[in-house]
């Protein structure tokens, strides 16, 4: 840890000496000093919470009745069936109104589970709280404003304290944990197919670098209805109950009778046996996340939700065949082994871009990936460099573009600085690339308020 | 959904005689279901009325997006409903001391939904019935006109907040007297007028006074003949006031000013728009009082399940299990605000100051803090004052009248702040302030406060919403899609003005540190006018 700070200490001293401006340094005296109070300590630290006064209830106060997370509830083809019926509004001229939302869970083992959870607003004319600073951010002027307390204490002592933000997408985004959520358990192959049909990402232009086959196999993948091979339980089950809904049989609120469902022989699901083409791994991506001090809170949630919609996108762009690999840094880099790292490492430490883009082209080189692959390098940031000029990141950012298919910077601003002033957008616009290189590279700048839907137009800008 | 045992159903009438004993009043019979998870995932988007229409929002989550939307609560329902007879809901295994407690709490409810006046309008049908059939009318429709039945529940719940429910409730109170020219005079004609003081107003009283003693029996036409003489304008604004106020002229409902003035609407083959509209209508003006008084509601059936329990002979040796559940329900918390323990404390409360006597002007008149505290003339009758409150008050004046200092000192309350440290990157959470007005105005702001409009149509047969202006904005990302859905309804251009705040302009460059010394709430009130045409909202400020 010592070490560590050390490093920083060197490392800050040794820029400065060589000129920073007072706005320079002091951005980075903030990282610097948040290092030295908290350490370099990238972990997790769980969040307290208030609640408002209609969100009590009987149920749960006297009888302990927390809403259940139930999967069973979600209708047969819910998922599908609320798009599909999304779809005809626009056709009725009413815009859309299912979100996709809060649609990133890694499981545990690190396979590309997804969830998908379908949400919607019932718009009204309500009042709102005057926001004009960040989440009531300082708001002494009001003394009436605020939550209720009670017991000990007098005015303006503290009663406690949370972190800032400290959920870093672990679960996906903010203010998820209460309330009943109908999951639709999917997975990222789903999400990217959702993504593809409903929001209109474009399809991946082919270029001519795609490996070839090397061979077929033949597997128990293709379903066909009436006879096969095996009996696909699960969607046969789906098949009889939809027969017996429209057969009146099965009906909302009444109890099910196994016995008394009709089966019509095209129920039955088999898998049979089919010829499918085996594809190498045709695409790399790289992830690369700034996880220094000053991405606490907004902008890591948006990196990262924006990070894992790109990521299925690809997965169903190039039907599974995508290998990816995940890398951190703060004024070092790292790669880790998979997403669930990737997501849940909290922030702390100084940034140098630097240093992540040297190692996906040390990376790159070792493993000699450029031959074989379309690369992507996929990198998110606030903007906030040490390396003011880009004098080091620049030309990292010259060499990967060497042999990239494309690199997408999402610059998530944190809202400490200037909008449209970071170090990282100015040093990468001071360089020409954007224009020399436009198919290889691109930058979207979002700022920290930024919503889902515009989240999903900053892919498009990144990969068309 | 079952029934509940016939053993708990005897607990349950004993809780009710000793209810009654004590002094609540409710109906004799009540049904009690047994609930699993799974009915009651299948309740909670229904708001607990098993009855309830089928709608698809409610298959899907709706966000809620913590703590951001607090001023658009969602969650209006209870362990027991508003029905007839009340239906209240179990766990099926609950033991038996725990039941008891819950049979008081739902029968302070259910004593609380039956004598409460804002409820007045519930009391004579049952909802549950007329749920059912107003469920089966949707799904009737539905068959005939398919997705279009949601489209009309969507823009009609859009709008379902703008109900006028206490017009409703004076139209149900007392009959409906005219309104004099007296009344016009005094309470909107020169209230209404600019740069009008309370001065002139007592003057204009004094002057009242004055007619009726110099000439008894005609003073108030001698008056008004002087008013005339003044304001030239008088007569022609008093008749269109007269006429604004007729029935079905109502300008603050938007449901029913849509039912009856649409064209749109009122079209044959549009007609069946109506029985849409008006199930969601109704719905709402049922679920306003409950959300009106979650505090008094909760904080009335906590009061009586802590007192009846306790002397309840029949359960005697749970007294700690209770005190740990009661705990759980009614301690206040640290930081929040638990509508349970504030209301069942300030219950006991006024209980106790209407018992020394206390809520009287010789009280109020008292500041000598020693004399205030050993005040007591016995004056008895705690018991009725509380009942008269609960029959008569609404959340919004039960805090108003009753929180003051000496109660907030009692209980150590405060209002607690947010503030970030910079330094240690955290919120910290701290004692802003322990006034009672302070506090007061906290709970008053974390009430439901939905938007008072009033509706006009200009000469372009354009809707014209004005939002009254209460120092508070509307929340603008759900304007267009609200907007969109009356437009639809009223079949032309809809006009939407409302304020919304700006900040006061900060210095460029200047540094994060010096603004927050400074502090928000520099805000500037700029008029905006909103439009919506052909699916097309537009946004301009005007002067």
């Amino acid at each position: 840890m010592n070490d560590m700070k050390t490093r920083l200490r060197q490392l800050f001293a040794d820029l400065r000496s060589r000129g920073l401006t007072p706005l320079q340094e002091k951005k980075i005296r903030f990282e610097l000093d948040m290092a030295e109070r908290n350490g370099v300590d990238h972990r997790q630290t769980p969040a307290p919470s208030v609640c408002p006064i209609y969100r009590y209830h009987d149920l749960e106060m006297l009888q302990d009745f927390s809403p259940a997370n139930l999967t069973a509830l979600t209708t047969v083809q819910s998922l599908d069936y609320l798009l599909e019926r999304d779809k005809q509004r626009e056709k009725d001229g009413f815009p859309r109104k299912i979100r996709v939302g809060r649609m990133v869970k890694p499981s545990k083992n690190g396979d590309d589970k997804v969830i998908i959870v379908p949400t919607t607003v019932e718009e009204k004319l309500v009042h709102d709280k005057i926001r004009l600073d960040e989440e009531g951010e300082g708001g002494d002027g009001d003394p009436s404003s605020g939550d209720g307390g009670t017991g000990e204490g007098e005015e303006g002592d503290v009663i406690g304290e949370e972190p800032v933000r400290p959920d870093q997408g672990g679960v996906g985004g903010a203010g998820q944990g209460e309330g009943a959520e109908h999951d639709v358990e999917s997975n990222a192959y789903d999400l990217g197919r959702i993504l593809t049909e409903q929001f209109e990402l474009p399809n991946l232009k082919d270029k001519g670098k795609k490996r070839s086959l090397t061979r077929y196999t033949y597997d128990l993948t293709d379903k066909h209805r009436g006879f096969g091979q095996v009996l696909d339980k699960k969607s046969t089950l789906k098949r009889i109950i939809q027969t017996n809904i429209a057969l009146k049989r099965v009906q909302y609120g009444k109890e099910v009778n196994a016995n008394d469902l009709l089966m019509s022989p095209d129920d039955r699901v088999y898998r049979i046996l089919s010829k499918e083409k085996d594809y190498e791994s045709q695409a790399v991506v790289f992830f690369v996340r700034d996880y220094s001090g000053s991405m606490g809170g907004k902008p890591t949630e948006l990196v990262v939700n924006q990070h894992v919609l790109i990521y299925s996108w690809l997965i169903f762009q190039y039907k599974n065949q995508v290998e990816t690999r995940f890398i951190l840094h703060d004024t070092e880099a790292k790669e880790v082994e998979n997403f669930q790292v990737y997501y849940n490492s909290t922030v702390a430490g100084g940034t140098q871009v630097a240093s992540a883009y040297k190692l996906v082209n040390e990376i790159v080189d070792e493993e000699s990936l450029a031959r074989d692959n379309n690369i992507y390098v996929f990198h998110g940031t606030d903007g906030d460099d040490w390396d003011t000029k880009g004098e080091k990141a620049v030309p990292q950012l010259k060499k990967m573009l060497t042999y990239v298919s494309r690199v997408g910077i999402t610059i998530a601003e944190n809202g400490y600085g200037i909008s449209g002033q970071t170090e990282v957008e100015k040093y990468v616009r001071k360089s020409g690339l954007l224009e020399e290189k436009r198919d290889l590279l691109r930058m979207d700048v979002i700022t920290k308020d930024t919503e889902e839907e515009r989240l999903i137009k900053g892919i498009r800008e990144l990969i068309s | 959904m079952e029934l509940l045992s016939q053993h708990a159903k005897k607990i349950m009438e004993g809780c009710k005689e000793r209810a009654r004993d004590a002094g609540l009043r409710f109906q004799d019979d009540s049904l009690e279901y047994i609930v699993t998870n799974r009915d009651f995932l299948r309740l909670t988007p229904k708001n607990m009325i098993p009855t309830l229409y089928d709608y698809w929002v409610q298959d899907v989550e709706v966000m809620k997006e913590a703590g951001q939307y607090e001023l658009y609560p969602t969650n209006p329902y209870e362990t027991v409903i508003n029905t007839r007879p009340p239906i209240s809901y179990y766990n099926d295994n609950n033991p038996d001391w725990l039941n008891v407690m819950i049979f008081y709490h739902v029968l302070g409810h259910i004593d609380f939904f039956q004598n409460n006046l804002y409820f007045r309008h519930t009391w004579d049908y049952d909802f549950a019935g007329k749920a059912l059939s107003d469920k089966r009318l949707i799904a009737k429709l539905r068959s005939e006109k398919g997705r279009w039945v949601d489209y009309i529940i969507e823009f009609s719940r859009g709008i379902d907040n703008l109900v006028g429910y206490f017009d409703m409730l004076m139209d149900l109170s007392v009959e409906q007297k005219k309104m004099t020219r007296i009344d016009f005079y005094f309470d909107v004609f020169i209230q209404g007028k600019k740069n009008s003081s309370i001065v002139d107003y007592v003057g204009e009283i004094e002057k009242y006074n004055q007619f009726e003693r110099d000439f008894p029996g005609e003073g108030e036409l001698r008056f008004i003949d002087d008013v005339r003489t003044r304001h030239a304008e008088f007569e022609s604004l008093y008749e269109k006031e007269l006429k604004a106020r007729e029935k079905g002229n109502n300008r603050r409902d938007l449901l029913q000013f849509l039912m009856d003035k649409s064209e749109f609407l009122n079209q044959e083959e549009n007609k069946w728009m109506h029985s849409v509209m008006e199930v969601i209508r109704t719905t709402s003006l049922y679920f306003q009082p409950q959300i009106r008084t979650k505090i008094l509601n909760e904080g009335w059936a906590s009061y009586w399940h802590e007192n009846l329990f306790l002397q309840d002979d029949r359960i005697s040796g749970h007294e700690i299990d209770f005190a740990v559940v009661n705990a759980k329900v009614t301690s206040l918390p640290r930081v929040g605000l638990n509508p349970y323990a504030l209301g069942m404390r300030l219950f006991y409360y006024i209980e106790e100051q209407a018992d020394k006597g206390k809520i009287s002007y010789d009280y109020q008149r008292i500041a000598d803090q020693y004399r205030r505290r050993k005040f007591d003339v016995g004056a008895g009758g705690g018991k009725e004052f509380i009942f008269n409150v609960r029959e008569n008050f609404c959340d919004a004046m039960f805090i108003a009248n009753f929180i003051d200092q000496e109660f907030v000192d009692k209980h150590k309350l405060f209002v607690a702040g947010k503030r970030l440290n910079k330094k240690r990157m955290t919120w910290q959470y701290y004692v802003k302030s322990k006034k009672a007005r302070h506090y007061r105005k906290m709970v008053a702001d974390a009430l439901y406060h939905p938007p008072a409009i009033k509706i006009d149509v200009d000469e372009n047969n354009s809707l014209v919403i004005n939002h009254i202006f209460e120092g508070k904005p509307l929340l603008r990302d759900y304007i267009r899609g609200t907007m969109m859905g009356i437009e639809f309804l009223w079949g032309n251009k809809v006009i939407l003005f409302t304020e919304e705040p700006e900040p006061v302009k900060k210095q460029p460059g200047q540094s994060q540190q010096a603004q927050q010394e400074k502090g928000p709430g520099e805000v500037k009130w700029k008029r905006v006018k909103y439009t919506m045409k052909d699916r097309k909202l537009n946004r301009v400020l005007v002067d």
